[in-house]
């Protein structure tokens, strides 16, 4: 237990402009989009959602990077105690607890589609009468009959997991390791090792999104298999995707600070913002893993 | 912008509150951002409230008078959605803001730039949510549970707005919840254990716990109308292998551990109450904290007991109508532990202790509607009547709302440096008890007899006591005008207030003058023996 | 006011625990009902309501007692206990005990509601916005029986410029009918949202989910005419969306279903024929004041953009098969039903000349019900 002389300063920015401006960038690119959506569905032509967007993210990106800078700033100039760092580490981790909730609720209605609604529709258990409104339809996974297949057109085919799934199992997997190393590297004080390791990973994170990006081009003019074909595409693609946007938010940080190491950032002790993206790489991998058994492996 | 974006000095401590608008829009102060979020959840609670009184309005009496079917369905959706986003949950939020940084010795919230962002969204999510009114089709009119199809393929286009706003709010809940776990977990005073802590700080530990758990599944939920309504994917529609009851499934496990959200900073106000009043430490400190994290646990289990007659395979039924009967337990342990903390105390009766013993009353008749709920053959007799309306504002108004207006009343000498009128807090009080249960009684009634709730017009025979509910609601709101008289004329003098202020209190935030400076506990208190509420 | 005065006289009562409110106890009860599952819900519901009370009256008789007794202006001094172990596990287990004693009988009940059984009638549910289908299933199809119900109070009642009648939004254009103690099976679905399909004396409430069939049963032990309501939200009529169901005996039921089947084949005959234009004007203004009012108002201006105007613009002057095709097969996911599921050919056909031809909108095109028969059967 830490006395009071063991006690340091907590640092309590007196104010900042930041905030505002990140309220404000966050407002504009969910307004802009909102408009963004409703024009699109209403077939209207008019370009104001994109515009308030693109400005909102202007705004919003502009603070993100000023925000950082100050922090690292901050930083620099040894405001921050030991406390302070513990307090970003718990942040960090309760942010990512968060994320791990946000991807349950995708993993629960995967779950439950496949396990219970796919028989109810096709006649079986409790909700089994369903099956008169639907005669024509056969329970199966992945559901490529949907019950009304005018409606949505269902995929010829899905995609086999022992193929480039499985190359991007590998490419992630491995990416898990070569953070690792550069991890090492970093506490050895050996920056060579920190910004090689730190530079395959990032290359691996991008050959990933290529892959994936690939995939679902081939999922769309070849499989049939869309958004809006049905449910094995909506959780399909919604899973992915959400995991995709992760890895791609992922890569971003690591290239932050890749430059960051570049710029002779970061030692032993003083490393918080290289290890927040390193557990946010880790989650993203085993978010895969989920994926991959239970999207892929168990969806086909 | 330039590169220097903030104004940074080396001796922040010593600043007291810069002058004017920019006090507040730039403040990183917890005290400041306490303030905002409780101005701004009163407002939300008089807009929320003038919507409820346009409810009562219309269903005075039989017939329709004032509104169309259509804009009545907006003013219930938006009611409930205002109360419980804008209202209730930034009330608590300011309450954590302003005492748990005192309550644990900490200088401020962990993360202060980030608390300043959790309050600033949310006027700007209010905003964007308040806005369609004006849009064409009219604001949401789903309710406030948002059901698919009907939120989504039936839905007016201000939907899209709806659904960007809640992620807002969700943005903003994370953000503050992060900071009070944060705060909690990291910056209590050296030699402070986490069974020192006052109870208030205990639930809204585990309150912040079930917020980052269940705020990212209501995002998910919503994204998922979202893609619904916008991208041709097929969650909530039948047709394509979807079902609109994964919706309620996934929105219940929100949706209930939110209930406990708004509940459990609740009995964390009053049992810093209760003691205080009664001059008698706290009953059963140890199985208080059990009894939160076993709500907070049993609230993750629970859901479906909302979705009784959606066609539930019989042990699903039973299995859920099990898991919530066991929440009364708990509830219970916290319930008869208020009693005897009250039991051989010296009690004196000032108005945070009057709104305290209500709630406890008030609560545990809502907890007892809420039971009977539970028991699923029942249920299908009560399930969307306003048997289920009189059993959540019990719990909500007399219950949170209550709760957190005692909280104003104990704590407001403390933030303001004077005493409050206290006749006309008492008064305050009785017109709110009268008008709360004039309002909210009558509704057992009619939604025994089988009146349906969200539905603008009525059968004859519940003609009588709709038109009590409705003056009932009337008097409870106007009486909130004289709360908002009463903190005004508080803030701007009175009697002065002690450090202590009240005789029984005790916990950290009394050892400090009052008004709390700007900054306390810059460096931490040594001195824990008060700690222990 | 009447009403003020007999809530001063209620209120009143009340307070003093006159009999005159405790007379009046009943309507303000769940009712008892007229199954056998509606009156052991009842029970459990009283036996519920007991036991809450009973507790209620020993935590508040206990509080109260502390309120008056240990107040600090009559000189109580505290005590400082502040745990009790006993204590504390005693009132854990209690509850745990009284729980138990209501789970019982709580799980012995859903059971019986649950019990699956043949069925005598099978009774297809449709919710619609904002009214019910009712299909009476039958292995021959010839012989199925179906038909539209809603409300039938008038909008002046609604909106106050007549007298409220006696059952005032509880009226439907055509109940359901029920034979009396025979197992009636419900099969619930729905056309568009969600709704419930609610009868309080049945103890039935059953969700109505569109894409799902949920079964619930029902065995009626008294004739008589029963009135529940739609209890989801469902939309801007969701108030307005009453059921009544007559249970009466099995002749009297049977005579019913005959007069049903002679009324199809009917039906079937006027579609032969050829119409005027007035006889389709006429039947077309009742067809719309009953269907479509709700949504394209009197007027036929709509309240867009939810709702649109049918007046002078889109298909009502524009392609008329497209406005056939509206009608038979309405605007997937939207609002818009398939009314070629709800009314038979000659209501179809009545009600496209009708919006064809009113409010200015001069087309002059007349269809034919026989045409539409054609359409339809050859789907
Ligand atoms: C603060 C908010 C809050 C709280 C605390 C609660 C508490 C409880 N609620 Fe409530 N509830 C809501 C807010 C809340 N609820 C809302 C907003 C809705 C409606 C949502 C919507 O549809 O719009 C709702 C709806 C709702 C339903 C669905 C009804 C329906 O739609 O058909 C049910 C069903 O089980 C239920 C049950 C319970 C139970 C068992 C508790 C328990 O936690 C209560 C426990 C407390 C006690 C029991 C009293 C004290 C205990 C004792 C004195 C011990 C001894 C007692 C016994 C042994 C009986 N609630
Ligand atoms: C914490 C939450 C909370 C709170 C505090 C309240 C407060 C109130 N609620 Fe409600 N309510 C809900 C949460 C809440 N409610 C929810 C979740 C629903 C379900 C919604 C749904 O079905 O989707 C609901 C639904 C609901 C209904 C059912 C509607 C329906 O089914 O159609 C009714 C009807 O009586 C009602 C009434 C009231 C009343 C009279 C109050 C009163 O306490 C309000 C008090 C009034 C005021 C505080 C107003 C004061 C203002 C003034 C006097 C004017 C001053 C003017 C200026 C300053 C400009 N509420
Ligand atoms: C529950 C609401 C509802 C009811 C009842 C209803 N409609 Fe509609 N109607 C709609 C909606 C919504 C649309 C718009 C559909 C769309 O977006 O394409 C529509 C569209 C139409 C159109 C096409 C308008 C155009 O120009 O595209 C016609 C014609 C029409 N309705 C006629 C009728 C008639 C006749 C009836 C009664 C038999 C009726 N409607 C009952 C909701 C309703
Ligand atoms: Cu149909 Cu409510
Ligand atoms: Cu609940």
């Amino acid at each position: 237990m830490s006395t009071q002389d063991a006690y340091e300063e907590y640092y309590v920015p007196h104010n900042s402009k930041l905030p505002i401006f990140a309220s404000l960038g966050i407002f504009l690119t969910l307004y802009g989009m909102g408009n963004m959506f409703n024009e699109m569905t209403a077939g209207v032509d008019s370009s104001f959602g994109e515009i308030v967007f693109l400005l909102g993210g202007l705004v919003m990106g502009t603070t993100l990077f000023f925000w950082f800078a100050q922090v690292i700033k901050e930083n620099h100039e040894k405001l921050y105690s030991d406390q302070m760092n513990r307090s970003f580490v718990w942040g960090m981790s309760w942010f990512i607890f968060s994320e791990v909730m946000f991807f349950a609720a995708f993993f629960g209605a995967l779950f439950y589609i496949r396990v219970f609604v796919v028989d109810w529709i096709g006649g079986v258990g409790d909700r089994g009468p369903s099956d008169m409104l639907w005669p024509e339809y056969e329970p199966h996974w992945p559901m490529l009959n949907t019950p009304d297949p005018e409606l949505f057109p269902g995929a010829k085919e899905v995609i086999s997991p022992w193929g480039l799934p499985l190359v991007n199992t590998i490419l992630l997997v491995t990416s898990s390791f070569t953070i690792t190393v550069a991890h090492h590297g970093l506490n050895e004080g050996n920056r060579k090792k920190l910004i090689t390791w730190l530079g395959a990973t990032i290359a691996l994170g991008i050959v990933f999104l290529f892959v994936q990006g690939y995939e679902y081009y081939h999922a769309y003019s070849d499989l049939g298999l869309t958004l809006a074909s049905g449910i094995f595409g909506t959780t399909f693609f919604m899973l992915t995707g959400f995991h995709g946007a992760h890895v791609t938010l992922g890569t971003f940080m690591l290239i932050i600070m890749f430059f960051r190491a570049l710029k002779g950032h970061f030692s032993k002790e003083d490393c918080f913002g290289f290890e927040a993206s390193a557990w946010y790489w880790h989650f993203v991998d085993v978010v895969w893993l989920g994926l991959f058994v239970f999207v892929y492996v168990l969806g086909s | 912008m330039s590169a220097v974006i903030e104004e940074h000095h080396h001796d922040d401590h010593h600043h007291g509150p810069d002058k004017g608008i920019m006090r507040w829009v730039l403040t990183t102060n917890h005290k400041d951002i306490g303030t905002l979020y409780l101005w701004f959840s009163f407002a939300m609670f008089l807009f929320g409230g003038v919507l409820a009184l346009g409810i009562r309005a219309e269903l005075f009496q039989p017939g329709m008078q004032i509104v169309h079917p259509e804009f009545f369905n907006q003013l219930t959706t938006m009611h409930g959605l205002i109360m419980v986003f804008g209202a209730v949950m930034p009330a608590f939020v300011g309450l954590a803001n302003w005492l748990i940084p005192m309550m644990i010795g900490a200088p401020d919230m962990a993360l202060p730039r980030m608390n300043n962002y959790s309050f600033w969204i949310l006027p700007f999510a209010f905003g964007m949510l308040a806005s369609t009114f004006f849009m064409d089709g009219g604001a949401p009119n789903f309710g406030w549970t948002f059901y698919a199809p009907l939120s989504t393929d039936y839905a007016p286009p201000s939907v899209t707005f709806f659904i960007l706003a809640v992620h807002m709010m969700g943005i903003s809940s994370i953000m503050g919840s992060i900071n009070v776990i944060v705060t909690i977990l990291n910056m209590r005073a050296p030699g402070m254990t986490l069974m020192q802590m006052p109870l208030f700080v205990w639930t809204w530990l585990i309150t912040a716990y079930l917020l980052i758990a269940v705020m990212p599944v209501l995002a998910g939920v919503v994204t998922m109308m979202l893609m619904d309504i916008h991208f041709g994917t097929s969650f909530f529609n039948a047709a394509g292998g979807g079902d609109p009851v994964l919706f309620q499934h996934v929105f219940w496990f929100f949706g209930h551990p939110e209930v406990y959200i708004m509940i459990l900073p609740a009995f964390g106000v009053v049992s810093a109450i209760i003691p205080t009043f009664a001059r008698k430490r706290l009953f059963g400190y140890d199985s208080m904290v059990y009894a939160s994290a076993s709500i907070a646990f049993l609230s993750f289990i629970v859901w479906a007991h909302h979705m009784f007659t959606v066609g539930i395979p019989i042990a699903g039924e039973l299995y859920f109508m099990y898991a919530t009967m066991l929440i009364a337990v708990p509830t219970g342990v916290k319930v008869f532990n208020w009693v005897a903390t009250m039991w051989q105390g010296s009690m004196t009766f000032e108005t945070p202790m009057l709104f305290a013993i209500a709630f406890v009353i008030l609560f545990t008749i809502g907890g007892f509607s809420g039971l009977m709920l539970a028991i699923t053959p029942v249920d299908f007799q009560y399930h969307d009547t306003y048997f289920v309306v009189a059993h959540f504002h019990y719990v909500l108004v007399p219950g949170s709302v209550f709760s957190i207006m005692a909280a104003v009343y104990y704590w407001l000498p403390k933030w303001t440096g004077n005493m409050y009128d206290e006749t006309l807090g008492k008064t305050h009080f009785w017109l709110s008890f009268i008008g709360v249960n004039v309002t909210f009684f009558p509704q057992h009634f009619i939604g025994l007899a089988g009146m349906p709730r969200r539905i603008p017009d009525y059968a004859l025979q519940f003609a009588d006591w709709n038109m009590v509910s409705s003056c009932g609601a009337f008097l409870f709101g106007f009486s909130q005008l004289l709360f908002l008289f009463i903190v005004i004329k508080c803030i701007r003098g009175g009697e002065k207030a002690t450090d202590q202020v009240w005789e029984g209190a005790h916990g950290l935030e009394w050892t400090v003058p009052s008004p709390a400076p700007y900054h306390t506990f810059s460096t931490p208190p040594t001195d824990l023996k008060e700690a222990h509420g | 006011m009447n009403r003020v005065k007999r809530m001063w006289q209620l209120g009143l009562s009340l307070l003093l625990f006159s009999n005159v409110a405790l007379a009046d106890w009943s309507a303000l009860n769940l009712r008892q009902g007229v199954t056998e599952i509606s009156r052991e819900v009842y029970d459990l519901h009283m036996l519920i309501f007991y036991i809450c009370c009973g507790i209620g009256v020993v935590v508040f008789g206990v509080m109260i007692i502390s309120m008056l007794m240990h107040r600090k202006s009559i000189g109580a001094k505290p005590a400082d206990f502040h745990e009790n172990t006993n204590l504390e596990i005693a009132w854990t287990v209690i509850p745990i005990v009284i729980l138990l004693g209501m789970a019982v009988p709580a799980t012995s009940t859903l059971r019986d509601m649950y019990e699956k059984g043949d069925a005598d009638v099978d009774i297809e549910v449709r919710g619609y916005q904002w009214k019910w289908q009712y299909t009476y299933l039958d292995d021959d199809p010839a012989k199925e029986i179906q038909f539209m119900s809603a409300l039938l109070t008038p909008q002046e009642e609604i909106y106050n410029e007549a007298a409220k009648g006696e059952h005032y939004l509880l009226d439907v254009d055509n109940p359901l009918v029920i034979p009396i103690n025979k197992r009636i099976r419900f099969l619930v679905t729905a056309e568009d949202v969600i709704h419930a399909f609610w009868v309080p004396d049945f103890a039935v409430k059953k969700d109505a989910i569109p894409g799902f069939v949920h079964e619930t049963w029902a065995v009626v032990e008294e004739p008589g005419v029963y009135r529940g309501q739609c209890a989801e939200l469902c939309g801007k009529d969701h108030g307005f969306m009453p059921i009544v169901v007559h249970a009466v005996e099995q002749d009297e039921y049977d005579a019913w279903v005959a007069e049903k089947q002679a009324e199809a084949a009917a039906v079937f005959e006027t579609v032969g024929k050829t119409w005027t234009q007035d006889e389709l004007m006429s039947k077309g203004e009742e067809v719309y004041s009953r269907n479509c009012v709700a949504c394209h108002q009197v007027n036929g201006q709509g309240i867009p953009p939810a709702f649109p105007s049918l007046v002078g613009q889109g298909v009502t002057v524009g392609d008329i098969q497209e406005n056939i095709d509206v009608l038979l097969y309405g605007r997937a996911g939207t609002a818009m039903q398939a009314f070629g599921q709800q009314l038979n050919a000659a209501e179809i056909a009545s009600v496209v000349t009708y919006v064809r031809n009113n409010w200015g909108n001069d087309t002059g095109d007349t269809v034919q019900p026989k045409d539409i028969h054609t359409q339809m059967a050859s789907q």
